[in-house]
Order: structure tokens, then C-alpha cells, then sequence
């Protein structure tokens, strides 16, 4: 008994042990190659790792309960304060849905990235102001366990902006405003520009005010992507597709004064998703117009505007598509490091890009002559017969200079009063914007975003208050506009 | 024992990572493999537990939160002292050296205290601060700004000097002389770049600045831009280099002459 149980013992021992190196062996051999092929896949995929960015075109969920429409700045900064500011974590389900994830048209990345506080309405040097300190901040607030920290590139060297003469009152009112609300801007007389920017040509400024802090510019793909990283680490769902239908049931009401109104409410977003005639309904609580220059063709798609003129109903949200150059020159003689974003009275603007003598700008073209937005395509003698003459008067070492490059991009403009247009439409109820900035709206975003989450989420506004920013004005024909120093 | 090494594994190193000239606590730890391995288990952990991920968040975010808490202002000294007492005391505070108008340099012994002596010099301003390897960040600035006297200031070495910090400058345009960002890993042309405020400045240390994309040519931009000033680039200085603590044992010149 007791030999054979030892036999068995010992037999089995060898045995044991024989099957576990083995095993063991196996298992050693199964992990390189498991690691080798998780080395290949790294190295197939672009970047070398895995990329969320590439991981998006799955189809959206059947129901979030907020939809955002647009995935650009403003779309993701709304994502983000949603995210941050819900309670309890975890508690909204959002989902962003943007037609191209390479943004090859969007605004954000077709900017050129400024920001300033040289407002001459409070709640944009308000929302400037929340904006730069966001930027500053980025890392507290982008942050993501694991992943490298942001660069967003920020060029601290400040606006520039020049006044004629007629526009010098105005010019010192709106730098009061600024002041007040806590921008560090100074007044320059053509003298002291002389003296600190010799290269710049005085004749007809009579006034300039200069940021000395807080302003310049800054990369936005770099905002753009940190946000996106930051958001999906937040659980923020991603799809590509575009909205083309919101299915909506409405409710006649009848005002005080006796007036009918049609109060609406989307219950679901068709996403018709990309290079497929197929579309996926998504059941939703809230939606977001974050579409940029196409918000207006959105806010058409849940009946805004259809309606009788001249009332609530037939008020269409105005903002469209307006195409604007940017070029890219390059000036052996021109102005040194310490030029800043440089806007002439004539709305000519210039900064330098780079260390190379590169600089960049543009103009906005007059109302008659805006171009068809219908392409991207770039008009080289809208450079030669309208910036190129103010820039050369300007700064005389642009007389020669050479552009290397240009490009166009989309406004998000509105034909109002160029001004941003924030929180719920007044009769279909679940639609908040978050569009119509018009040139300002990438500095603007991270503030904006606050701003219309807190609406959602609370009602109002906390932080700054926007109010003056809703959709209403449009009907009662309240224009917030800035003050140009033209 | 287990926690700080632990809190060290949990979050990458926002600020300082890749960069030269701080020491950080992570080159003292134990081998590269044995980090990497304890970060991609938290890291497994974290994906699958809500909770450890909020964690490493919290930590994440508290390494940015000490930070901010030495650039605290001291408020009551302000009141009490005035600006450049106050001032004074910050930096030190900081493990920095002052020197007051007409006086010697005060620095703080190797355990960090100093003698309070000075707070009887409310009225004589501070005209030299070196605060090379201080954790002295945008907000900290604040406490600099208010001494308007200063003629010279050497930051070598600080790893939360960034862009932002250099554009804040601009208040000591008429006073200072002399500034050193040497070593500094965040600084860039993009911040150099608003040094043009500083008109009266007539010698600048820009040498080993690694997130400067083009030494040579920056300095070459910086000197156009500074015409009056001796700007030290990168090949200059190259041979001379002092780290921050030997600096700080020479009580005399905190830079080389
Ligand atoms: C040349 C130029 C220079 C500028 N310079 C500055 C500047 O210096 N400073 C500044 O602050 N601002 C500037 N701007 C303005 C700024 O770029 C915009 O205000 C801002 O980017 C708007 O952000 P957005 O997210 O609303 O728009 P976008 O970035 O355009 O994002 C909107 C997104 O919505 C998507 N979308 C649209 N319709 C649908 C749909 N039906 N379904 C799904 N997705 C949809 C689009 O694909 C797009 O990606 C500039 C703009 C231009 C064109």
C-alpha cells in the first residue's frame, strides 16, 4: 500500500511537474507571441498606437440623453462642462455627432487662433477673459491620467488694434470697458507705437490700444483634440454621421396677449450615418446646435423659422456660411519678434507665424462682394486688389513679400449682429445653441461651453451671464453689437 | 512607506516630464521596468474600476494643487510689512535669495529657515531676487510683480516658469537690468517673444532652453528685438553652467560674471 502510494506519489510528482513546465512553456511561448503581435498591430496603426480618434464610426446608441450636433470646439466644450459640472458623475449620457472626424471644413481648425479681450461688449471680454484662463489651466482642466500634457502653443504677444481718427472716442470707451472687466490693456499714441514698433506706418492712427496680457494666439487643433481626448475619457459618446432629421410632437398654446403659439419638443435625432444611405434614430432628451456655420441649416431642421413673418415662429436663427482667406506670406524685411495680431482701421489684420519671417492675414470682405460660400476655394486676387495695398501702407516692408500659401474657411456668421447666440430656442424647447460667434467663436468656446451646460443643467446661467446672448433678441430685434473703431 | 511611492506610480508627472534639469523623484525610484509595470496594472485597474480611475485623478490633480498652494500670496505680511518685505519673504519661503538695496544677500540654510532680521527693512526695496529652482509658477509672480525696484532676477532652473509667466513681466519694464531664464524646460520663443516690454534690460540668459524649437535663431530674433541688451544663447553659455545648488552656495554672485 504505502509503496504503491509513494510509487504513485513519485510518479506523479515528475508527471506533475512535467505537465506544468510544460505548461508553463506553453504559457511563456503564447505571451511573446501575443506580444509580438500586439507590437505589429502598434506598429500597422498609425501614430504607432492606438488612436480613439480612429476608433469612432461605430454606430450611435438608441437613446442619450443629450445630443450634441457638431463636434467642433464649441460642440466639445458644451460636452465637456456637461460632463464636469453633472451630478452625480456619470449621471447624462451625451452624445456628440459630427459628419467628418477630420474636420476638413470645420471653423475650429481653419481659424487662425486668436484671442483677445479687446471687446467693447462686457460679456465678450467677460467670456474672452474665462476663456484664456481655461487655456492657461489646460492641463488641470484637460488632464488625462496616463496621457502627455497639452502644448497649446500660446503666443503671448497681444492685439494690436489702430484707430483713425473718427474711431479714437470709441476706442477709449470700449478700452474703459475692458478695463473694468479686468483685461491689461494700454492706449498708445502714434508716437509711442513709433517708438515701440518702428516698422509700423502711423499715418492716419490717431489712437491704438495694445493688450499687454492674456492675448495672442494659439494653436487650435491642439484645443480641439485635447478636448476630444479629455471628453471621451469623461465617457462622452462619439459618432460620425449627420444629423438630417429631428422627429418632434408639438403643443398649440395660446399667449396672454391672445397670440397662438406651436411649442415643440424633439423626442428623437436621425443620424444618417457617413458614406451609407442608412440612419439611426436616437431617442433624446436635449439637443445642442453646435454646428457651426451650418447651425442655421440645422435650427431648420427642427422648424425653426417656419413660420409666419415677423413672429416667434417664423424667426429664423441667422446665422450662415460666409467664406473668409487667410494667407500665408513671407517677408524677409519684415517686422521682428515682437510683432503682435495687428488690426488696421481698415480691418486689415496681420500676425507673424512662426520664427521665419512668416506672417499671416486677411480681410473681411465688404457685404456686395462676398464670396459664394459654396466651395473652399481661395481668391488670390482678393489678396492682391484688397489686403495686399493696407498691409504695404501699413507696414512699408511688406511692399515685397511673397505668399507661400493660403486657405479658406467658413464664419460661422451672424447676420444680425455678429454676436454669439447662447442657451434654449424659446418654442421648441429642447434645442439650446451654441453657435453664431461669427470670428470670435474658438477664444470663446471654453466659456461658451460653461454657459450652456449651466443652462441645461440649472436653468440659468451661474457664471456669466449670457442672457443677453439668447435667441429671443432676434425677435424683439435687440442687436448686441460690438463698437468698431472703423 | 508604501503610500508616497505609491502616489508616485499612480500619476504621471504633469509638468516635469521629459525634462532636463529638475531631479525628480521618479530617477531615485526603483528600475524603469519595475515603474512601468506597477503603472500599466493601475492603469488595468483603472479601466476596469471606477473608483481607482477617480483616484488616480485625484492624485493627478493634487500634484497641481501643491503647486499652487506655495504660490500662495501672503497676505497678512503684505498688509503688515509692505510689498517688498513681503516679497522678500516669499521667495525665501520659496528656498530663494533676496538682497535688499545696499545690503548682502539672504538666503536660507540648507534646512530651509532664515533669519526674520529683514523685516525691519520695510521701507528699503529688494533690487535682486534669485529664485533658480524655485517652485515659483504664474500665480506665484504676483508677489515679484509688486517689487517695483527690482534690477535683477534670475529664474534658472524653475520648472513652472512658462510663456504665460513671461508675459506677466511687463510691469518691471523701467526697473530691470538683468534676467536669467536659463535652464527653465517650459519657456519658448513664443514667451521670449513678449521680453521686447523690457526696454531697460541689458543683459538676458536664454542658454538651455530644451522646449526653444531654434536656439540659434531665437537668439538671434531676441537680440534684433533687444537691441541694447547682451543676450547669452545657448553656445555661449554652454561651458559654464551651473546647476541651481551650487549657485546657491555662493553667497556672493548668484551668476556667473
Ligand atoms: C478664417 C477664420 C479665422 C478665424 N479666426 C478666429 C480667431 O482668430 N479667433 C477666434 O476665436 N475665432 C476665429 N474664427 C472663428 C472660429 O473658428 C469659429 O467661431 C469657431 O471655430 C466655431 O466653432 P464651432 O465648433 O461652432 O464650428 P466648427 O468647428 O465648424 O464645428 C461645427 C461642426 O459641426 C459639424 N456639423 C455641421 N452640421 C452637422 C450635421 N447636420 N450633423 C453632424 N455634424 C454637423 C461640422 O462638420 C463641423 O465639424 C475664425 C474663423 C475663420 C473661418
Amino acid at each position: 500500500m504505502l509503496r504503491s502510494a509513494l510509487l504513485l506519489g513519485l510518479g506523479r510528482g515528475p508527471l506533475g511537474r512535467g505537465l506544468s513546465t510544460h505548461r508553463g512553456g506553453s504559457t511563456l511561448d503564447w505571451e511573446r507571441k501575443v506580444s509580438e503581435i500586439k507590437k505589429k498591430i502598434q506598429s500597422i496603426l498609425p501614430g504607432g498606437a492606438w488612436d480613439p480618434l480612429y476608433n469612432t464610426s461605430y454606430l450611435p446608441p438608441e437613446h442619450a440623453d443629450v445630443v450634441i450636433v457638431g463636434g467642433g470646439v464649441l460642440g466639445l466644450s458644451v460636452a465637456y462642462w456637461l460632463k464636469k459640472l453633472e451630478k452625480p458623475r456619470g449621471a447624462i449620457r451625451v452624445l456628440v455627432v459630427e459628419r467628418d472626424h477630420t474636420y476638413s471644413r470645420a471653423s475650429t481648425v481653419l481659424s487662425v487662433g486668436g484671442i483677445r479681450q479687446q471687446f467693447s461688449v462686457p460679456e465678450n471680454v467677460q467670456l474672452s477673459l474665462f476663456s484664456v484662463d481655461f487655456l492657461r489651466n489646460i492641463n488641470e482642466y484637460l488632464a488625462v491620467v496616463d496621457d502627455p500634457p497639452l502644448d497649446i502653443q500660446f503666443n503671448p504677444s497681444g492685439y494690436l488694434l489702430l484707430a483713425s481718427e473718427k474711431g479714437a472716442a470709441i476706442m477709449e470707451n470700449n478700452v474703459k470697458v475692458q478695463r473694468q472687466e479686468g483685461a491689461k490693456v494700454c492706449l498708445m499714441s502714434p508716437e509711442q507705437l513709433r517708438n515701440k514698433f518702428p516698422w509700423i506706418n502711423t499715418e492716419g492712427v490717431a489712437l491704438a490700444s495694445y493688450g499687454m496680457e492674456q492675448e495672442g494666439w494659439f494653436d487650435p487643433w491642439c484645443l480641439l483634440q485635447g478636448l476630444r481626448r479629455k471628453v471621451q475619457s469623461m465617457g462622452v459618446l462619439f459618432c460620425q454621421g449627420e444629423v438630417t432629421r429631428f422627429v418632434s410632437s408639438s403643443h398649440h398654446m395660446e399667449t396672454m396677449s391672445g397670440e397662438e403659439v406651436n411649442l415643440k419638443r424633439i423626442h428623437e435625432v436621425h443620424v444618417k450615418i457617413d458614406q451609407s444611405l442608412e440612419y439611426q434614430p436616437v431617442e433624446c432628451a436635449i439637443v445642442i446646435n453646435a454646428a457651426g456655420a451650418w447651425s442655421g441649416q440645422v435650427a431648420e431642421l427642427a422648424g425653426i423659422g417656419k413660420g409666419p413673418p415677423g413672429t416667434l415662429q417664423g424667426t429664423k436663427l441667422p446665422v450662415e456660411l460666409r467664406k473668409r482667406y487667410v494667407y500665408l506670406w513671407h517677408c524677409p524685411q519684415g517686422p521682428g519678434l515682437e510683432t503682435p495680431f495687428v488690426i488696421d482701421p481698415s480691418g486689415t489684420y496681420f500676425r507673424r507665424e512662426g520664427l521665419g519671417q512668416n506672417y499671416l492675414g486677411g480681410c473681411s470682405p465688404t457685404e456686395e462682394e462676398e464670396p459664394d460660400p459654396g466651395n473652399l476655394e481661395v481668391d488670390h486676387d482678393f489678396f492682391q486688389d484688397k489686403v495686399w495695398p493696407t498691409l504695404a501702407q501699413r507696414v512699408p516692408a511688406f511692399e515685397s513679400l511673397k505668399v507661400r500659401s493660403a486657405w479658406a474657411g467658413y464664419y460661422d456668421y451672424n447676420t444680425f449682429d455678429q454676436n454669439g447666440v447662447v442657451g434654449p430656442h424659446p418654442l421648441v424647447l429642447n434645442m439650446y445653441f451654441a453657435t453664431g460667434f461669427s470670428g470670435h467663436g474658438l477664444q470663446q468656446a471654453p466659456a461658451v461651453g460653461r454657459a450652456v451646460a449651466e443652462m441645461v443643467l440649472e436653468g440659468h446661467f451661474k457664471t456669466i451671464n449670457l442672457s443677453s446672448f439668447l435667441f429671443s433678441r432676434f425677435y424683439l430685434g435687440e442687436k448686441v453689437q460690438e463698437r468698431n473703431i472703423i | 512607506m508604501a503610500a508616497p511611492r505609491a502616489s508616485l506610480h499612480l500619476v504621471a508627472r504633469v509638468w516635469n516630464g521629459g525634462t532636463r534639469g529638475i531631479r525628480g523623484p521618479s530617477r531615485v525610484l526603483a528600475p524603469e521596468g519595475n515603474q512601468k509595470e506597477g503603472r500599466s496594472l493601475l492603469r488595468f485597474l483603472a479601466d476596469r474600476f471606477h473608483d481607482v480611475e477617480v483616484l488616480r485623478d485625484y492624485l493627478l490633480r493634487k500634484q497641481v494643487m501643491k503647486v499652487n498652494q506655495k504660490n500662495r500670496p501672503f497676505i497678512y505680511i503684505k498688509q503688515r510689512y509692505g510689498p517688498y518685505v513681503a516679497g522678500a519673504y516669499f521667495i525665501l519661503k520659496q528656498g530663494g535669495a533676496v538682497r535688499f538695496q545696499g545690503k548682502e544677500w539672504i538666503r536660507p540654510n540648507q534646512r530651509g529657515h532664515f533669519s526674520l532680521d529683514f523685516l525691519k527693512l520695510q521701507a528699503v526695496p529688494v533690487e535682486a531676487v534669485d529664485a533658480s529652482g524655485c517652485a515659483i509658477n504664474y500665480q506665484g509672480l504676483d508677489s515679484l510683480l509688486a517689487l517695483k525696484e527690482l534690477q535683477s532676477l534670475w529664474l534658472q532652473h524653475c520648472p513652472h516658469v512658462d510663456d504665460w509667466c513671461l508675459s506677466r513681466l511687463h510691469p518691471l519694464a523701467s526697473s530691470l537690468q538683468e534676467l536669467s531664464l536659463a535652464g527653465c524646460p517650459r519657456i519658448s520663443e513664443r514667451g521670449l517673444a513678449c521680453l521686447h516690454h523690457l526696454w531697460n534690460l541689458r543683459r538676458l540668459d536664454i542658454s538651455d532652453l530644451p522646449a526653444v524649437s531654434n536656439p540659434g535663431l531665437t537668439r538671434i530674433l531676441v537680440e534684433e528685438m533687444l537691441p541694447n541688451c547682451e543676450v547669452l544663447g545657448a553656445d555661449w553659455a554652454q561651458g559654464l553652467k551651473l546647476g541651481p545648488e551650487e549657485q546657491s552656495r555662493d553667497p556672493a554672485s548668484p551668476m556667473p560674471a
